[in-house]
């Protein structure tokens, strides 16, 4: 710091852990709710430390899945499930979009424009909005109760296209000049300069895309009737609203933490590359 | 060699029962129904499935209603639909409307000539999905209607007679007051507030909701609801809110946590909702009663109308595979299966057999109160204004009446204002529908 | 802003383009176009009885006072969600940039949200405020509030707000961190030498050099709240009590399969279509100018 002062630096603390203690309590109180039984779940008020049921609750949604008897649907299949929707994303929106922002950036065609706008414009607008003609779309080429089905409508957004534009520009010319001049195709420039370049803005999509595929639920919903394809976001967020019936907390809890763990993981672990992705491309 | 026999044996037999297995025509079943009430289904679709060997029923539970409605529309346009969807009540005018698109479950049992007897089912049940002329449109599956539940310790501590719940609308509020105070933190509070309140009070008492017989006679209908009996209910209640005798929880479901955890004394909702309040007050402390009424506007109650979910049978499938279908119907409302969902899961028996059945088996005895949706429903045959209804729009005519009713709630209107706007508001969107379906 | 230097090829940025302009013909022009046809349709849900009614489900949709209504509570959610979501993140970010002691697991602590699925946050959200077994809801009705989101409408906009911001507050705090850091120290200590105190340093150096990445945030948070909040909203209100919640990209969902006019929810799916895209201009040419300077 540029000088001392011990009481900005208290109340920096201070404001920091009222922050991480405010975002972290929801956390918290699913984790504890998640070690109680059933009826504790039923009465306010419900206690603040964890219980004793840890191991049994998480070992009938692991096992059992969330209803017993034959009910459940085994979790780890739902976990395995949105781990490959969330890879499929990642990886596919990588790949298609790095190349379509290498072609908008690096050369000069017809058309250009129009396929830059055409790509640019689907940056926002979600799938619930047009959910009908999307089904439609997906029955119709046979991707119902498919990974393909799964994957691929949701790779159709711009983020990452535009994320890698805006990191092409800031490229300096000089390394392309350089790479004209020892005669090197453009496909041997992208392999061997530009890719490596990208490693950090790429780790930082990889984060983005691969949180968004994870966190996906309607569609999956929809276009899925067979629960060798459900996922566990989806299965979540089925749970706490039935019809006629109050949710069972601590179960329903024990797998909102199971379907949150995998995602938060994955921005722990890729913090640091997240953070100077996001920077370099975006600023 | 033998071995190798064996083995090619084995191998024969695997494949042929492959191939059986491969035969057997498979028909989905998409349905709300999540936690017990889906081990429920998934038990009965279980049994149906052992007990033949042509067809197989897949039953997927597609989340909430609307949920479930949305994946089978989006399914149905793209020629993926299921051959069974669960609809909910308020739902049965547009599904009617949607003209090649259902298959009227009268039509599919007479085109697959299975056997099919609507004198079998409970009046008010069969009522709310046939026809005027009696045809059933879609099967009964899940249906339950509002009964009245009080808290027995609570009666006790206030100083009532804990096994006799009040008859008349006047004896709940006179417990409602005496809840209170004993310090009770609510007297009453209702579920479902539009359905108990304005439909079923209407049936009780034998007043019309709508007109042309609440709408079963053509989409010309209009709401009536804002009648001299239902502003005093509702303005009765709206002074009740002042000291608590009455609570406003929410719609739909969401104030049954309040009777749940001990708040409320009594409570007015689905009996349906019997499960859920057992688990959480236990045997002794729960009572289940019938709905209160008004002496002065009807000597004696009429019977009640109800709500929940059908099963619509969607077009867009080979012939022989809707003969599955209506054999599993017909299995679905056997009196044994029929019988055994409505003691597993609280909703009411839809045949009269089934009704038989679950009181010769003395389930009643070990469950008492748990009769009482089936008296409500067959108290008297039912009339024109109790058979139910029959609203286009019904799903945002609802919302406007739950507007208008948590109007009064807070403060904002006055009891016949806010049902005078309800029934206005209501009344535009029936003409909307007609206007789309004429 | 363009490359000066470009490689010369007839072909190859044809293929290279070619997989994500497939994919979003397919999966994004085209449905729009059935939308776009749908919104002049009046039909059942199911597409049996089809009329084709021109610009009626526009007309009536302005005539609608509910439209109203939602795009009102769209434009006061978002603004709310924007503006304590940056606030919040941007008082952390600046905290966070002067501790040192522990600023990792501060960190680490404030970047799990942007983790958790709408959906989910909606659910745990709603267990917290739960009015019969809430944790928070049972607190808050010892101190003498009765907080009940499932009856009171304010209550329900209040709650949604919190668990959409909380959603989103690790990704602005990362932001503004990024930006923090990377402002040169040298102009800090300048200004500290010249005897400014530390909010008049943030107030005069710091915070205009955020700008930028301020309004950046500004609008991916306004979008953000638009569109992204949609599984907070489902798993939360489901748009009530008395349509508190009903934010436009719910009511398009929400009149299309609870209510079955898929007309009147195309014309607003068109309308939203509009609006992301305009937003996304405005985006866009704001991102291009500033690479410029």
């Amino acid at each position: 710091m540029v000088e001392n002062r011990p009481f900005l630096t208290v109340l920096s603390h201070l404001v920091m852990i009222l922050g991480v203690v405010i975002v972290a309590f929801p956390v918290w109180m699913t984790f504890v709710a998640s070690t109680h039984d059933q009826a504790t779940m039923l009465r306010a008020p419900i206690p603040l430390l964890p219980g004793t049921h840890l191991i049994e609750n998480y070992r009938q949604v692991l096992t059992a899945g969330y209803n017993q008897g034959n009910g459940g649907i085994p979790i780890l299949t739902t976990l395995m499930n949105s781990l490959i929707m969330a890879l499929g994303v990642a990886i596919g929106k990588i790949a298609i979009s790095i190349i379509a922002a290498f072609a908008v950036v690096y050369f000069r065609f017809p058309l250009r424009m129009v396929f830059f706008w055409a790509i640019f414009v689907t940056l926002m607008l979600p799938v619930e909005v047009r959910i009908v003609p999307t089904y439609g779309v997906v029955a119709a080429l046979g991707m119902l109760n498919s990974y393909a089905g799964l994957i691929i409508p949701i790779i159709a957004s711009a983020t990452a296209t535009f994320l890698f534009r805006q990191f092409f520009l800031s490229v300096p010319d000089e390394l392309t000049e350089a790479s004209r001049v020892d005669g090197a195709s453009p496909m041997r420039f992208f392999w061997d300069i530009l890719l490596p370049m990208s490693r950090t803005s790429i780790a930082a999509l990889f984060v983005i895309q691969f949180i968004y595929g994870w966190n996906q639920y309607l569609w999956p919903l929809l276009i899925t009737t067979k629960e060798s394809f459900y996922t566990i976001v989806m299965n979540v967020s089925r749970q706490a609203n039935v019809a006629d019936a109050a949710p069972q907390w601590n179960l329903l809890m024990a797998m909102a933490m199971l379907a949150m763990l995998p995602p938060v993981l994955v921005v722990i672990f890729m913090q640091r590359q997240f953070v100077r992705g996001l920077v370099e491309t975006e600023k | 060699m033998s071995r190798t026999l064996l083995s090619s044996v084995a191998a024969i037999v695997a494949l042929a029962s492959a191939h059986g297995a491969a035969a057997q025509t498979e028909i989905q079943w998409w349905h709300a129904m999540g936690g017990k009430l889906g081990e429920a289904v998934n038990a009965m679709t279980d049994e149906f499935n052992k007990s033949q060997s042509e067809y197989k029923v897949v039953p997927v539970f597609k989340g909430t209603y609307t949920e479930t409605l949305t994946a089978a529309v989006a399914a149905f346009r793209a020629k993926q639909g299921p051959h069974i969807v669960q609809v909910f009540e308020v739902g049965t005018a547009n599904m009617m409307a949607a003209k090649g698109a259902v298959y009227p479950v009268y039509q599919l049992m007479a085109d697959t000539k299975e056997p099919f007897d609507p004198k079998a089912f409970l009046g008010p049940v069969y009522g709310y999905y046939s026809t005027t002329d009696g045809k059933l449109l879609s099967m009964p599956f899940n249906s339950s209607t509002p009964v009245f539940y009080w808290n027995k310790e609570m009666f006790q501590k206030a100083g009532l007679d804990p096994n006799t719940p009040p008859k008349t609308w006047k004896e709940v509020g006179d417990a409602a007051a005496k809840l209170v105070a004993s310090g009770a933190k609510c007297g009453l509070t209702s579920a479902w507030q539009t359905w108990v309140l304005l439909e079923n009070y209407g049936a009780w008492h034998n007043l019309p909701f709508a007109t042309l017989q609440n709408g079963f006679g053509g989409l010309g209908t209009e709401l009536k609801f804002n009648d001299e009996p239902r502003i005093k209910l509702i303005s009765m209640l709206a002074d009740w809110t002042k000291d608590k005798r009455f609570v406003y929880g929410g719609r739909e479901d969401k104030p049954t946590p309040l009777m749940a955890s001990g708040d409320c004394g009594m409570e007015l909702t689905s009996s349906g909702s019997a499960s859920t309040l057992l688990a959480s007050l236990g045997p002794d402390k729960l009572g289940i009663g019938m709905m209160p009424y008004s002496p002065e506007v009807r000597a004696e109650p009429q019977n009640s109308i109800i709500g929940g979910a059908t099963l619509w049978v969607l077009q867009g499938h080979p012939k022989e595979e809707y003969k599955g279908v209506a054999k599993f119907l017909n299995f679905v409302s056997s009196p044994e299966v029929a019988a055994k969902w409505h003691q597993t899961t609280g909703y009411v028996p839809i045949t009269f057999a089934a009704a038989k059945l679950t009181e010769e088996s003395g389930f009643y005895k070990k469950n008492p109160g748990r009769d009482v949706a089936v008296k409500e429903l067959t108290l008297n045959p039912p009339t024109e204004n109790s058979k139910g209804l029959r609203l286009g729009n019904f799903v945002q005519i609802r919302d406007a009446e739950d507007e208008e009713l948590e109007a009064v709630w807070t403060g904002k209107k006055d009891a016949k204002t806010a049902l005078d706007d309800a029934v206005k508001r209501g009344n535009e969107l029936l003409r909307k529908f007609e206007a789309a379906n004429k | 802003m363009e490359k000066r230097v470009t490689f010369n090829e007839r072909w190859l940025p044809y293929l290279l383009v070619a997989p994500q302009i497939v994919v979003t013909l397919v999966f994004f022009f085209w449905p729009s176009a059935q939308m776009i046809w749908q919104s002049t349709l009046l039909e059942d849900a199911f597409g049996g009885n089809t009329k084709f009614v021109g610009f009626d489900n526009f007309v009536s949709l302005f005539n609608d006072s509910a439209y109203f209504a939602s795009a009102r509570l769209t434009i006061t959610f978002s603004f709310l969600v924007a503006a304590i979501g940056l606030a919040v993140s941007l008082l952390l970010a600046v905290m966070a940039d002067r501790v040192i002691r522990g600023a990792t697991i501060y960190k680490t602590f404030l970047v799990w949200p942007y983790a958790v699925a709408p959906a989910v946050a909606g659910v745990l959200w709603g267990f917290l405020f739960n009015p019969s077994v809430g944790t928070v809801a049972w607190l808050l009705h010892n101190v003498g509030i009765d907080f009940n989101y499932v009856t009171n409408g304010n209550q329900a906009l209040l709650l949604i707000v919190i668990a959409a911001v909380w959603n989103q507050v690790s990704y602005n705090f990362l932001f503004f961190l990024a930006g923090l850091q990377s402002i040169p120290r040298s102009l800090i200590e300048a200004a500290a030498i010249d005897g400014a105190g530390p909010s008049r340093r943030f107030w005069d150096i710091i915070f205009p050099l955020l700008s930028p990445t301020g309004f950046f945030l500004l609008v991916v948070n306004i979008i953000y709240a638009f569109f992204g909040t949609f599984g907070v909203v489902d798993a939360l209100t489901k748009g009530g009590p008395a349509k508190a919640t009903e934010i436009l990209v719910f009511k398009v969902y929400n009149d299309g399969f609870r209510g079955q006019d898929l007309g009147g929810s195309s014309a607003q799916s068109v309308i939203l279509m509009v609006v992301v895209i305009l937003l996304t201009i405005v985006q866009f040419r704001f991102i291009e100018r500033r690479v410029h300077y």
